[in-house]
């Protein structure tokens, strides 16, 4: 038996009061094992205006490199300070900001390790559907071999990786649309 | 570990493109490259899980908000969340907001001049049960204009946010009412490419979930993507 799906529609410009609470942009505690990052970025369209009105979630592993979810079953710590679900709309001026902690490398295809990354996903007024990408880390010697990042043309593999914004702060701008387009994955 | 199963992928047809020209809004915010298919991994197939402890009973009951009732026609909106296996998803967590009768969202944002309900807060949300199943009861949310092109009015709607179980079944979707006449005119709701998947964003009224003496009942059932079958153990 096969039944077909729900088909997807905008978030539009109304979510705010019901998807999103102060908190929540906030994905570690003060007891949360691993090393503490925040990840500010801003979302912009097709003139590189921004986008006031985006919502964007984390979805992630822990420190060690372990998924909250009963499909991890690796023998790697869970941490109970730490949920892995991060949520934020844009600002008037299309920024957003995350106080995480770095994950660990988790396998992907293959049993391969992965290079620590951080999915991604993005809603709006205009966006039909979702759009899905990763962040990664600057200067982590597991992207050159990664499976995922290699699989993207080399001229826009860049727009995946965060940027050393400052100590402790990363920053991750989401380009919907034109020059430097981030890479959105079909998943 | 063994590579688990991924999920199927979106079924074409079923789901907008993201350039639509009819919705103006797609214009600067669609992207120009293709997305790059990514195989799935434990990335994609674990997801946020929200504890049933998270969500009150009255958290499905949107008639009622800071000691009244909301104003307008009172309705049942039931259902279940299924994979496409109809197999049923249950404990994923359901949000939903919407305009209020007169067709006023309570946000700063919307300024459409129609009366805001100090009795209706628009925002509710549920976690499915065993069998996968979610009631809200709620109104009837107004039509309202929108300025995506001369004398727009969007449908009455209500918006869907659900999770399922992994990153790769989130959806975020609208339910409309059947019968209409601003559907066949909306191009957010055409913005589905087939007709028969369109339709299937139009909840069923039924009679069997109308309560007497009290309200309407609809039915709006979810089907989420399903999973490729699980690679033989190795």
């Amino acid at each position: 038996m096969s039944l077909p799906q729900t088909p997807s529609q905008t978030v539009g410009p109304f979510f705010r009061p019901s998807l999103c609470r102060a908190g929540q942009e906030s994905l570690a505690t003060l007891e949360t094992r691993g090393e503490r990052i925040t990840i500010e970025g801003r979302v912009l369209d097709g003139d590189a205006s921004p986008v006031n009105d985006a919502l964007i979630e984390l979805w992630q592993a822990n420190g060690e490199g372990r998924y909250d979810h009963p499909e991890d079953t690796q023998e790697k710590l869970l941490d109970p300070n730490f949920a892995g679900f991060g949520r934020a709309a844009t600002d008037d001026s299309g920024r957003f900001r995350f106080h995480t902690i770095k994950p660990g490398p988790v396998p992907g295809v293959g049993n391969i390790l992965q290079a620590p990354h951080i999915n991604v996903s993005i809603f709006a007024r205009g966006l039909l559907k979702r759009l899905f990408t990763r962040i990664y880390f600057p200067g982590e010697a597991m992207n050159d071999a990664d499976t995922v990042l290699n699989s993207v043309a080399p001229s826009r593999r860049a727009t995946l990786i965060a940027q050393a914004e400052r100590p402790g702060v990363l920053r991750f701008d989401i380009v919907l649309q034109g020059e430097n387009e981030t890479v959105f994955f079909d998943v | 570990m063994n590579t688990p199963a991924g999920y199927r992928r979106e079924t074409q047809g079923a789901h907008p493109q993201y350039d639509h020209p009819p919705y103006a809004s797609t214009h600067k915010r669609s992207p120009r490259h293709a997305p790059v298919r990514l195989e799935h991994t434990l990335s994609e197939i674990t997801g946020p899980r929200f504890a049933p402890e998270s969500v009150a009973p009255a958290d499905a009951d949107l008639t009622h908000f800071d000691g009244g009732a909301a104003l307008g026609e009172r309705i049942i909106v039931t259902g279940r969340v299924l994979d496409e296996d109809a197999r049923a998803i249950p404990r994923t967590l359901i949000e939903i907001w919407q305009a209020n009768a007169a067709g006023r969202y309570a946000h700063d944002e919307d300024r459409h001049d129609a009366p805001l309900d100090p009795h209706f807060s628009g925002i509710g949300k549920v976690i499915t049960d065993e069998h996968g199943a979610y009631r809200f009861m709620t109104v009837k949310p107004g039509a309202y204009p929108w300025r995506n092109h001369h004398n727009a009015w969007r449908p009455n709607h209500i918006h869907f946010s659900l999770f399922g179980p992994s990153f790769a079944t989130r959806l975020i979707t609208q339910m409309y009412f059947p019968g209409d006449p601003l559907l066949a005119i909306d191009p957010i709701f055409n913005s589905v490419p087939d007709r028969t998947a369109r339709e299937r964003l139009i909840a069923a009224f039924e009679i069997e979930v109308t309560v007497p003496e009290y309200a309407l009942g609809y039915r709006f059932d979810f089907v989420l993507r399903g999973r490729n079958v699980t690679p033989t153990q190795s």
